[in-house]
């Protein structure tokens, strides 16, 4: 199987920008239309530091980023975009001291939005810590919509 | 002042800090360039705001429920309504029903100008210790 021309820039899509190096995200894998990154534990991310887990803030940033790449997958291509929305449900909590993966699906594309699924588990995901829903608005999708005024009518 | 956030690593690592008037909390993120998600624009990262919100409704919710150690969220759902420009944001949350075992919380945030929020929050919490 030939890989999707996005998949030698995913490294960089992963931890490329401040806040995703900041937490330590990186790359992990793409299976098909799947994309894989993960969170290695750290002290500084941990939620209730009775427990060592993970915060849930952290897994949320993880599910939003992994869907944006997930899009980018879909797309084949690097496009601006941003979440209008994501819902997170958190199924059960993690395991101290421990790594987290999201994985990511782009289950429907349409020309300016994006629905996306997306998981996060130590292990397996269908064992998942938590699990996402999420919508993404392509920025550029199709000319920039122009005022009544700026057209002259 | 805020037990959750006094004692989470991850707020100190977003560096969360609370007022509080009453028993309302209003929790700040100042900027820092390490919250960036977009260097082009700039932008925030849309999950430092995600996980601002829902810090302080976690922490909104102990307040509110002295006696639980830490709130647990069931579900969260984040509505993106505006970028986050490079500037410090503020959150604040209000339950808006809690119940025996679970409270529905609202929470929104916002930079300089509190009636447009650049993202708001829904979420569910678990008022009990058991799972």
């Amino acid at each position: 199987m030939d890989l999707p021309a996005i998949a030698p820039i995913l490294p960089q899509l992963a931890s490329g920008a401040a806040h995703t190096h900041a937490l330590g995200f990186t790359y992990d894998s793409l299976d098909g239309d799947r994309v894989r990154i993960r969170v290695p534990w750290r002290e500084d991310l941990v939620g209730d530091p009775e427990a060592g887990v993970i915060a849930g803030g952290v897994v949320t940033t993880l599910l939003d980023h992994v869907g944006g790449l997930a899009v980018w997958v879909a797309l084949d291509n690097f496009k601006p975009l941003a979440t209008l929305d994501l819902r997170v449900d958190y199924m059960r909590p993690a395991r101290p001291r421990t790594d987290l993966i999201a994985e990511a699906r782009c289950y429907r594309l349409t020309r300016s939005i994006a629905f996306v699924r997306a998981w996060a588990f130590e292990d397996a995901p269908d064992d998942p810590v938590a699990a996402a829903q999420s919508a993404y608005i392509l920025t550029t999708a199709r000319p920039e919509r122009r005022s009544r005024a700026e057209a002259g009518e | 002042m805020s037990r959750v956030i006094d004692a989470m690593p991850y707020a100190r690592f977003l560096g969360l800090t609370v007022e509080q008037e009453a028993e309302v909390l209003t929790v700040t993120m100042p900027f820092s360039d390490h919250l960036i998600g977009n260097p082009m624009l700039p932008a925030l990262h849309g999950g430092s705001t995600a996980a601002l919100l829902e810090i302080t409704a976690m922490a909104q919710v102990a307040e509110s429920f002295p006696g639980m150690h830490l709130p647990r969220p069931i579900n969260v759902s984040v509505a993106y309504l505006r970028p986050g420009r490079p500037q410090n944001v503020q959150a604040r949350a209000r339950i808006n029903k809690a119940g025996r075992r679970v409270a529905h919380v609202l929470a929104e945030a916002w930079q300089e100008d509190e009636a447009q929020p650049i993202a708001a929050l829904t979420a569910h919490f678990l008022l009990e210790d058991s799972f």
